[in-house]
């Protein structure tokens, strides 16, 4: 399996304060990430710079490479970028009002996004963005309408039926069905997985929801103050985690426990650039030791692994 | 309908909250000279009881109807017809001037804890205001009280909500709502702006509260999950209805009405998830709208 995506030793910077450091990633083609992490973990941050999209002020350095585009993406300058964006790479993101131009039709939209790129021919655009619609179960006369007259769930489709008209080897979702209800996000998760894996596209999805992120992801990277600090596939992060961090968090979303309280992570998280040094876990963590103030080193491989000095699930330390 | 307006302490009903067949319709600008201006039906026929001490979920997507509902219990909003029976009071016909028990008895926490509370005073004063609005001696102690209850240092007194991360401003809004001795309280969506570390302490200080205070609560909320860990009794609604009222766990493991069914099987699950569903399972039972 080809690797896609590649990002190795990713670090985004504010000034002086580092809001991701050290993100080593990957995905295959036609495989499905995930990114989890609460708000402030960085997730977003990291599928910005890939995308460079960063806000001014905010710097990435390290190194993302996308296959099938022969320079570096980090540094490189708009014009290589863009041509880039909506091709290669595309993005879904959680509000879809603000995704869409809101004095445009929605078929003048979609078929702007393959004129742009010239995939498809002028004469060819509109029929392709009607068949763009239809995979994702919305009607053709919607080609007609505006943004406004679409419901929070429609907008989405419509969203990721952009994403997807250039068939990219890399769709981001980033938080994609947090606004949604849950019929409704039933239905657009189902339409992204049958989106990516009938074009055998690689997908990074963002969510701070565990259970989604399981449903839709085959592996899974779990962040928490802008490092990854447990990665692997989805079915053992999450029944074995190993990271405290990891088995905090699965405890606190077990709604399903049959005693009244739930069990919950102490504290709050910290605001960016306020995480300690060393494990940036180490002040919420109750394994927590002098060892801590030292950065623990990642253990495992790149596919499957943690950063942590007292991990869970040991016998025998 | 009752004219006769008991005071709240001379009756001991078990019942809390009773709400008979409530309508709520608004009217929408007209869109034709000719042409009767069209009426949204936000309420179509709500009828639910909420026993004393019990804790009552009411779970629903966008549009159902829940937060109109909530309003219109609270008094925030007024009903077309049917009635709002709060501890023995009918409180849906009553002036604003009569609803003063009302506002002591039941209190409200909201979803966004960024714009339920003002930005420019501070949180002492904050967590003061219900207390001095109905002329109760709002003293220093009694606010510090409150923010010990729900877990905050006494300093945060002296600070603005915007100092705060969004889990200790939902417990700046729920000692607020607090801060009257309510018997009843009311949580509209009050997780589902959180992360799921922090929203694991505030369902447990919610939890926490309402056993220590013996309080009513009636939580509100999209995810059927948080309401069955939450409440004792939830009631399904969609399109201003009720289609569904039981034992959380019941309606949980085994749905009736087909709505419920699709909203249960729509909700992933990390138990589900291991095992092997996939998002095309999500929707196995009936296509949404």
């Amino acid at each position: 399996m080809s690797d896609v995506l590649t990002v190795r030793g990713l670090s985004v910077t504010v000034r002086d304060t580092a809001l991701v450091s050290d993100v080593d990633l990957t995905v295959g083609a036609g495989e499905r990430v995930g990114l989890i992490g609460e708000s402030g973990s960085g997730k977003s941050l990291t599928a910005l710079s890939v995308l460079g999209l960063l806000p001014e002020d905010v710097y990435a350095g390290g190194s993302v490479r996308l296959d099938g585009v022969d320079h570096e993406l980090i540094g490189a300058d708009e014009r290589r970028m863009s041509q880039v964006r909506g091709r290669d790479i595309a993005m879904v993101f959680q509000e879809p009002m603000t995704a869409l131009n809101p004095t445009m039709r929605i078929g003048d939209q979609l078929a702007e996004a393959m004129l742009i790129h010239k995939t498809k021919p002028k004469s060819a655009a509109r029929a392709a963005a009607a068949e763009l619609l239809e995979r994702v179960q919305l009607p053709t006369d919607t080609l007609r309408a505006y943004p406004h007259q679409l419901s929070g769930g429609q907008r989405q489709r419509v969203v990721l039926a952009l994403a997807l008209a250039n068939d990219p080897s890399l769709l981001i979702c980033d938080e994609p069905t947090t606004a949604l209800d849950v019929t409704v996000q039933a239905l657009v998760l189902d339409l992204i997985v049958r989106g990516v894996m009938d074009r055998s596209s690689a997908l990074l999805f963002i969510t701070h929801d565990l259970a989604v992120v399981a449903t839709v992801c085959e592996r899974v990277l779990v962040m928490y103050g802008g490092r990854v600090v447990e990665s692997g596939p989805v079915v053992d992060v999450f029944t074995r985690p190993r990271h405290r961090y990891t088995e905090g968090l699965l405890a606190a979303s077990d709604l399903d426990t049959t005693s009244r309280r739930l069990t919950t992570i102490p504290g709050n998280v910290p605001p960016a650039g306020r995480f300690p040094s060393g494990c940036v876990f180490r002040t919420r963590c109750a394994h927590a030791t002098a060892l801590c103030e030292e950065s623990p080193p990642w253990s495992g491989d790149e596919a499957e692994g943690f950063a942590c000095h007292h991990p869970a699930g040991v016998t025998d330390a | 309908m009752p004219e006769h307006i008991p005071t709240t302490h001379e009756l001991q009903t078990p019942t809390a909250i009773q709400v008979v067949d409530l309508v709520r319709d608004y009217p929408r600008p007209r869109t034709s000279l000719f042409q009767p201006a069209p009426v949204v039906h936000a309420l179509r026929g709500v009828s639910l009881e909420v026993k004393q001490g019990e804790r009552f979920g009411i779970v629903g997507e966008s549009g159902c109807g829940k937060s109109t509902l909530l309003r219109i219990i609270a008094a925030l909003d007024r009903a077309t017809s049917g009635n709002v029976i709060v501890e023995g009071t009918d409180i849906t016909r009553l002036s604003d001037r009569r609803l003063r028990f009302l506002r002591e008895n039941l209190q409200l926490v909201f979803q966004d804890p960024m714009s339920s509370l003002d930005p420019r005073m501070r949180v002492r004063d904050i967590i003061a205001e219900p207390l001095v609005v109905q002329g109760h001696p709002a003293s220093g102690e009694r606010v510090r009280e409150l923010l010990e209850a729900v877990g905050l240092s006494a300093d945060a007194g002296g600070r603005y909500p915007h100092q705060f991360s969004g889990g200790q401003r939902q417990r700046i809004s729920i000692a607020r709502a607090l801060a009257p001795r309510p018997r009843i309280l009311i949580a509209d969506e009050p997780v589902s702006a959180l992360d799921v570390s922090v929203r694991a302490q505030v369902l447990n200080l919610i939890s926490d509260l309402v056993d220590e205070l013996n309080l009513t609560l009636v939580f509100v909320s999209h995810d059927l999950s948080v309401i069955k860990h939450v409440c004792d009794r939830v009631a399904v609604m969609n399109a201003g209805q009720i289609v569904e009222t039981g034992y959380t766990g019941d309606v949980y493991a085994a749905p009736q009405h087909p709505y419920t069914q699709r909203l249960v099987s729509a909700i992933p699950t990390l138990q589900r998830a291991l095992s092997g569903a996939t998002t095309s399972d999500l929707l196995a039972k009936g296509d949404p709208a």
